[in-house]
């Protein structure tokens, strides 16, 4: 196996590793960190099943950006949007054979990757061109952009322009999830693809990224409006109340 | 009048033109030692202030769950940039709420994360100096914690959260502010924010029961400290005397008459604000709160009724039963606590109010939702009951009730610039700039509607808004309690009101 394909074989391991590791331990702060004051915004649920149901209106329609701010939810929806075709598309690099539901997704993921890239400009637009928007970016939020863009347009490259080995792209990944290294095909668009998606996924756990699985743990969102009817107290909130007696 | 300029009033709103750092003179009277004490805060800067300051805000982020992720997970979007009163009044770029919020998070960045220590330039995260200190101070006395940027946010990130967080630590290395801390010192001594000791209170309270008698020629109680009485009413300190809000007691008062109740007042739990809050300090909101069981208990009362106050109904709301329940002593049958909408609310549903509407025509009235009570309570047993239970009751006794336009109103609703700790003369400059979006759209509906009074059912809105409508040359009496309204409109039985009624009917 040639050194970049051993290269790539390490970066994948060591990306799932950070990213599976990296998230599971931001999400186990995350949970373990009490609540100690009912704070949803209010109106709020009453009830845990109207709970998810306002939890789900907003991780699927944007509830809250859309009646915040109509340019950025439409980026931002085409964006995400664009990218969860993309995502479910790539499965059938992944598996052998391949879920019959993939195929059905492959033509609108093939497109989405321009929604998506559609969106990743207007956003990155507006941090050039409001100026509330350019006030706020850091240097980090126009290269995760810029991260982002790279993916999307090697991507793109590799579908449209100059096709890459593709079979030999499904080996080197199922043999990497069958612990039998294959080696990757030596093809630049590839490299760069693949080495942008590693480094995402690198800095998934320390970066903003983390709003994904972070949203689910706002308590202005996933919290019931019933304080009256139920006494919410925190564990440190029942030792305070403890030394006290 | 001033020597800042007053914000125009536009015919449709306008999102300004940044300008960084206009307001950074704006800072509240820091606490003197003697305030800072009794509330378990230092009275000055410690040696080791930043080593105490970051303790501080590890010892958050455990204990936090808001703090922890609101920090880590804003993406910098801008939903939230154009939808702070202090942003849109003052046109300075650190009061967009992610720019607030940023003033710590780029120094949890540095102290917490990963990508702050190694690479902080890239991401935006800072050493905490005295410069940053002193910044926290003025821009996170800027922010009223009225919660209008998390209601646009894709994530709910709460910047009162963050806000009280910021103050919580201020106050551990004795940067306290004045206003707040001093007055959570009066509660604890005194029991009220006014430092309005019980004889004081008692000839106050008689006074108002001539008042009502001399209107009405009825004898309606203002009792006091009546153990045995069945509910206890709460209520902001300045409903003993500061107007409006005095209006809306004698209101409350004579709703309790008709409806045949025996309540009371507390002169140990005179006050329902609760500024612990503000301050961000569980253990102060908690030693207040302890005030209200304390007086329940004491009076052996079987129900709790809260006056119109906004913050004071978000902490009865939401936390009271948290901090100092459970309160199974009390009448199961009813929530705890109630809000005194409520309980005129029903009393109105089930017929048992008599109003003359007629006696509030020279008004034409609309409705201030106060931001604590719209995005932090709720009322009545339904989704949405703290819009519809004042405006039905506000209907109830006039027939003039127009909305302010639907962007400003109901959850959206503007703060009145004055809330979260931020009434005090020594921001009065912020306090006129904040209430410009309100202003705009009283603004509106006056020339749609013909608008001559606005009501609010908080003791902070009322206050500041007769201090700020001036400005915007609005006049201050324009403010009015909802229980004002109510007051006027009720037809006490066997009132002079009534008798009159009686007579124009049969001479019809």
């Amino acid at each position: 196996m040639s050194f970049v394909s051993t290269l790539y074989v390490g970066l994948f391991y060591a990306a799932t590793v950070i990213l599976v590791v990296g998230v599971t331990l931001r999400i186990k702060k995350y949970a373990q960190t009490p609540a100690p004051l009912k704070i949803p915004t209010m109106p709020a649920p009453r009830t845990e099943a109207g709970v998810a149901m306002r939890m789900f209106r907003e991780v699927v329609f944007f509830e809250s950006l859309f009646r915040s701010n109509k340019w950025t939810w439409i980026f931002g929806y085409l964006f995400h949007f664009g990218m969860l075709l993309v995502l479910l598309r790539h499965l059938r690099y992944f598996t052998e054979p391949v879920w019959f539901w993939v195929n059905w997704v492959q033509p609108f993921g093939k497109y989405a990757a321009f929604a998506m890239l559609a969106g990743l400009l207007g956003l990155w637009a507006r941090r050039f061109l409001v100026d509330r928007v350019r006030y706020i970016s850091t240097p980090s939020d126009h290269l995760m952009l810029a991260l982002l863009v790279g993916i999307v347009m090697s991507g793109l490259g590799m579908a449209y322009l100059v096709h890459t080995d593709i079979v030999a792209v499904k080996a080197f990944f199922l043999g990497l999830m069958r612990f039998s290294p294959q080696p990757l095909p030596g093809d630049f668009l590839l490299l760069v693809h693949l080495g942008l998606v590693a480094l995402l996924m690198i800095i998934f756990p320390i970066s903003k990224l983390l709003h994904a699985p972070g949203v689910f743990f706002s308590p202005t969102r996933n919290q019931t409006d019933d304080s009256r009817e139920r006494r919410h107290l925190a564990p440190w909130a029942k030792e305070l109340e403890a030394s006290e007696r | 009048m001033a020597d800042y300029e007053v914000p125009e009033l536009h015919e449709y709103p306008i999102i300004p033109k940044l300008k960084e750092g206009v307001m950074a003179h704006s800072s509240p009277f820091i606490a003197a030692d003697k305030f800072q004490g009794p509330l378990g805060f230092p009275g000055e800067l410690p040696d080791n202030w930043k080593e105490v300051a970051i303790d501080k805000m590890g010892e958050l982020l455990g204990k936090y769950r808001s703090l922890q992720v609101f920090l880590d997970i804003c993406v910098h979007c801008g939903a939230c940039t154009d939808k702070c009163h202090y942003f849109l009044g003052t046109t300075d770029a650190k009061n967009m709420p992610v720019a607030r919020q940023e003033l710590l998070r780029k120094v949890y960045r540095r102290y917490f994360t990963f990508a702050g220590k190694y690479f902080p330039k890239l991401v935006g995260a800072v050493d905490l100096t005295e410069e940053v200190l002193d910044d926290w101070y003025s821009y996170f006395h800027q922010c009223s914690q009225c919660r209008r940027c998390s209601v646009f946010c894709p994530y709910g990130i709460d910047t009162a959260e963050i806000s009280m967080a910021a103050r919580e630590i201020l106050d551990a290395v004795g940067k306290g502010q004045k206003y707040c801390n001093e007055i959570i010192g009066k509660v604890f001594v005194i029991g009220n924010n006014l430092g309005l000791p019980e004889p004081a209170l008692a000839d106050t309270l008689e006074g108002l029961e001539e008042d009502i008698e001399d209107e009405t020629g009825v004898k309606v109680r203002l009792p006091l400290d009546v153990k045995g009485a069945d509910i206890l009413v709460v209520t902001p300190s300045a409903d003993f005397f500061a107007e409006p809000h005095v209006d809306g007691l004698m209101g409350y008062a004579k709703v309790f008459h008709e409806a045949g109740v025996s309540w009371t007042l507390s002169s140990h739990a005179s006050e329902a604000a609760n500024f612990g809050m503000f301050i961000g300090s569980y253990e102060n909101m908690r030693k207040l709160s302890l005030r209200i069981r304390e007086a329940a208990l004491d009076l052996g009362v079987k129900r709790i009724i809260f006056g119109e106050c906004g913050h004071a109904w978000r902490v009865a709301y939401s936390f009271l039963n948290t901090l100092a329940g459970p309160f199974d002593f009390l009448d199961p049958k009813y929530p705890v606590p109630q809000h005194i909408l409520e309980f005129t609310y029903n009393l109105i549903q089930e017929g048992k109010l008599r109003f003359n509407k007629a006696e509030n025509d020279d008004l034409r009235v609309t409705f201030h939702d106060s931001c604590n009570i719209a995005r932090g309570a709720g009322m009545g047993q339904m989704e949405g009951g703290q819009f519809i239970i004042p405006r039905e009751v506000i209907k109830a006794a006039c027939n003039h009730f127009y909305d302010m336009p639907q962007d400003t109103i109901h959850d959206a609703t503007y703060c009145c610039g004055g809330g979260g700790g931020l009434l005090t003369d020594d921001l009065m400059e912020l306090r006129v700039k904040g209430a410009q979006p309100r202003m705009e759209a009283l603004k509106t509906v006056t020339e749609e509607h013909g608008i001559t009074n606005l009501a609010a059912i908080c003791a902070i809105c009322k206050s500041q808004f007769a201090k700020v409508l001036p400005y915007y040359g609005f006049t201050m009496d324009q403010i009015v309690s909802v229980h004002q309204l109510v007051s006027n409109a009720i037809v006490l039985t066997g009132s002079e009101q009534e008798a009159e009624l009686a007579a124009e009917a049969e001479s019809k």
